[in-house]
């Protein structure tokens, strides 16, 4: 019981003061309150796209799986094959993979290897921040089920508890072939309209966020000056 | 009269403050004249997973502030929970581009803390992986400073040869990136047949491709421009900071782990240390490339001398208990980057008591880095992190 | 015994108390020191030694004794010897005092100790701001009472099917099932 109540109080004497509110001054003048334990993108829930036609979706799902454009955010120490994949030797451009350096224009993004806190949160803002249709691969096995860092206090278990993964890479590290290999499989799945990760992200939206919430306690948002 | 206009064209640092003496500027948030941006983690021009907020007059950067921890796993407190064997394949993920040197480090401290003597074969091939893997971090960091000023050719180059280096690295280990070659009290295997004429001809290669980067890079006037003069560490810093490796032997200083501290064989290697008089980007990214060809001619010696037969394991106690004497010691050893470091504690148990890692990117890429930034143009940054070579994963750990 | 490290040691124990002096290797003395002298024992080393270069500082959690060991490496760049000091300090509220002022790295390791054990450097430059965790709410991680495994397991949803088997008794019972026969 004591060492419990010593606990609490280490718990306080430790906490960390960028967690309390704080008040901002926007350029006008106004004051805006700032919680960083809240996740203002969960206002804007994200919504279930239906196809509009069966023939149509066809086509458009050949499209997207000819031109897959990979986020370059490099996550953990996956991202150490990414070069290799994407200069001459395996060339990953002949099978229409292209980098890109934005959220924004991109389809696919590579979690290259384990997450730490700090990272999901980021990753799951940019994962946030792409347009649908879009498609995860989990790179490693610590994306799998933690790897050599299963118990590690600071990286995550399972990535599918914090975005829909629709291919997994398995291997420490795993090789080029097999980052083509999974470009190939990822391609058949759009192709027979099983990649929906983005469906089903909005449609289990509460789970994925409440999955979140238990890991990243801090939510804040990099102060900017306007 | 236009043109001499151009080259006489001083900018108008009226709207600037001013430079305080420790480099560092007094800045008015409120004033609407300064923006605060994020550098990074997403970000092409950031060397791996960190990120810098930086405050910006113009686009010059009046103060930076480097965020890590983006790749921590907590190594070190994994390490109470695992044997010394154990440990062994975890420790080598510490640092992803070079991870020999880990492996190095910590089977040294092993060995020494338990009075392992290895066997002379070890000994030479432990020393030709950890020149292997220093050639393939310089193929992929020579080429890498072109491209951070938008030369992608050199880049392309670099990459194919470094994927012939990790070719022989598969060949002799098994692995492409990580090894776990040197158990502690040896390594795990011989040369194998053919690997000395395979890897002389990819060596081959690098020494035509040397001379094509020094022509396509280091003579390219763009180059020149973009990276003499920017970001130059004083020799006085040196000392200050704890700046080691080719960033403090660009400034004049001759200090080389492996000519000062002899581990392994290299007092019997004929090699001069490289050094230069002025660290500036162009300087130091030259120097590397200097030790580009240093390192061809380091493996080129050190294939010569490998035995082909021989014993290359010492006998260590059943690694399953392994019970490791209570005593410290610190091991070092020469990466590309810098002193790289191990401080290894052992209480007498299986468990290590703490596996501590002095990286030098914990130097080069916070303190350093943040000093090197004020004043800075925000199109140089990526030109500073890579030409510090910094690699945030042996920072946090 | 290294002739620098026994000039240095010797010029050392006049001025300062040293206690087990450990040779580990021919250039590698650990010393341990009082806590109080630490501070003018480092710029001792740094200015009138010549002791320029410093390595790192780390810390040792010795649980048992309740004491963490503080080890300042220095390195003696001319003539290639290190020596590290060693301090004890309390466990309950460690404290130490800051040397950033002898070397500008020195105040990223000691945001790091703060962070990683809760031991603080009062002084020190950006001392309390998180440097590598984000929102952490527990006790500082690397302080061996911190249990990581049972952290990791009650927040990261292990995934079900890993068995972790001690290795010894795994393959014993795997190889030779009838030693204890």
């Amino acid at each position: 019981m004591e060492s419990q109540n010593n606990n609490n109080n280490n718990q306080e004497k430790f906490r960390d003061p960028n967690l309390d509110k704080r008040t901002v001054i926007s350029p006008d003048g106004q004051q805006i309150e700032v919680d960083p334990l809240q996740d203002y993108f969960e206002q804007a829930r994200p919504q279930v796209h239906k196809p509009a036609s069966k023939v149509i979706e066809k086509f458009l799902n050949w499209a997207r799986a000819e031109s897959l454009w990979v986020l370059g955010f490099g996550t953990g120490c996956g991202s150490i094959e990414i070069p290799p994949l994407t200069t001459p030797r395996f060339d990953a451009y002949r099978f229409g993979v292209a980098m890109r350096p934005t959220p924004r224009q991109s389809s696919v993004f590579i979690i290259s290897g384990y997450l730490s806190v700090k990272t999901l949160k980021r990753a799951i803002r940019s994962y946030e921040q792409m347009q649908n249709p879009k498609y995860v691969i989990g790179l490693g096995s610590c994306t799998i089920n933690g790897g050599m860092y299963w118990d590690s206090y600071n990286t995550i278990n399972r990535l599918d508890y914090y975005m829909p993964v629709d291919n997994y890479v398995a291997g420490c590290m795993p090789r080029p072939e097999a980052i083509l290999a999974a470009f190939e499989s990822l391609k058949k799945r759009i192709k027979e309209g099983r990649a929906d990760g983005a469906n089903k992200y909005a449609e289990h939206f509460d789970w994925y966020k409440a999955n979140q919430k238990k890991v990243i306690k801090d939510w804040n948002m990099p102060d900017y000056n306007w | 009269m236009q043109t001499s206009n151009l080259i006489n064209w001083q900018p108008d640092r009226s709207k600037f403050p001013d430079q305080l003496a420790d480099g560092s500027f007094k800045v008015d948030l409120s004033s609407g004249k300064y923006v605060k941006i994020w550098h990074g983690p997403n970000h092409p021009g950031v060397t791996g997973n960190m990120s810098l907020e930086l405050t910006l007059c113009g686009d010059e950067v009046m103060d930076a502030k480097t965020h890590v921890g983006y790749l921590h796993r907590g190594f070190e407190k994994l390490f109470e929970r695992r044997k010394f064997i154990q440990c062994f394949p975890t420790v080598i993920r510490m640092c992803v581009a070079e991870p020999d040197y880990n492996e190095y480090n910590y089977a040294a401290a092993i060995e020494e803390l338990s009075g392992i003597k290895i066997p002379e074969a070890a000994k030479w091939l432990r020393m030709l992986a950890l020149e292997m893997s220093r050639l393939q971090t310089l193929l992929r960091i020579v080429p890498g400073q072109g491209g951070t000023t938008g030369l992608g050719i050199g880049v392309q180059w670099g990459v194919y040869l470094r994927d012939l280096i990790l070719d022989r690295f598969e060949e002799l280990t098994g692995g492409r990136i990580y090894h776990m070659y040197m158990l502690p009290g040896g390594v795990r295997g011989l040369l194998p047949d053919g690997f000395r004429k395979r890897m002389e001809e990819n060596l081959k290669e690098i020494d035509d491709f040397v001379q094509r980067i020094d022509r396509v890079q280091y003579q390219n006037a763009v180059f020149k421009k973009r990276t003499k003069g920017i970001a130059v560490i004083p020799p006085e810093w040196v000392d200050q900071y704890g700046i080691t490796g080719p960033n403090a032997r660009a400034a004049g200083f001759n200090r080389d782990v492996r000519k000062d501290y002899p581990y392994l064989n290299y007092d019997q290697l004929d090699f001069e240390v490289n050094t230069d008089n002025f660290s500036d980007i162009y300087n130091r990214s030259r120097l590397r490339w200097r030790d580009l060809q240093q390192t061809v001619d380091l493996i080129r010696q050190i294939m010569d001398k490998i035995p082909d037969k021989g014993d290359f394991k010492a006998k260590t106690p059943n690694v399953l208990h392994w019970k490791i004497e209570k005593g410290e010691t610190y091991i070092r050893s020469e990466s590309s980057r810098g002193e790289y470091g191990y401080y290894v504690v052992s209480d007498g148990s299986e468990y290590p008591r703490r596996i501590n890692l002095r990286g030098p990117s914990y130097i080069h890429a916070v303190s350093l880095l943040e000093r090197l930034l004020k004043g800075a143009n925000i199109a140089d940054i990526g030109a500073i992190m890579v030409s510090l070579q910094s690699c945030p994963p042996e920072i946090e750990r | 015994m290294n002739t620098t490290i026994e000039e240095t040691l010797t010029s050392l124990e006049s001025r300062f108390e040293l206690k087990d002096i450990k040779q580990q290797r021919g250039d590698l003395v650990f010393v341990t020191v009082k806590k109080e002298q630490l501070i003018s024992l480092l710029t001792h080393m740094r200015d009138n030694e010549n002791f320029t270069h410093f390595v790192m500082l780390s810390v040792v959690d010795w649980i048992e004794d309740g004491v963490f060991q503080l080890s300042y490496i220095l390195n003696n760049p001319e003539k290639h010897v290190d020596i590290v000091f060693r301090c004890m300090i309390e466990r309950e509220n460690a404290s130490m005092e800051s040397a950033h002022h002898l070397w500008k790295q020195v105040a990223t390791y000691q945001r790091e100790l703060y962070e990683m054990y809760g031991i603080d450097f009062p002084g020190s430059p950006r001392v309390h701001e998180s440097f590598i965790l984000e929102g952490w709410d527990d006790i500082p991680p690397m302080r061996r009472e911190f249990d990581t495994k049972k952290y990791s397991e009650d927040t990261y949803f292990p995934r079900p099917g890993r068995e972790s088997k001690d290795p010894k008794e795994h393959m014993k019972n795997k190889l030779y099932p009838d030693a204890d026969k």
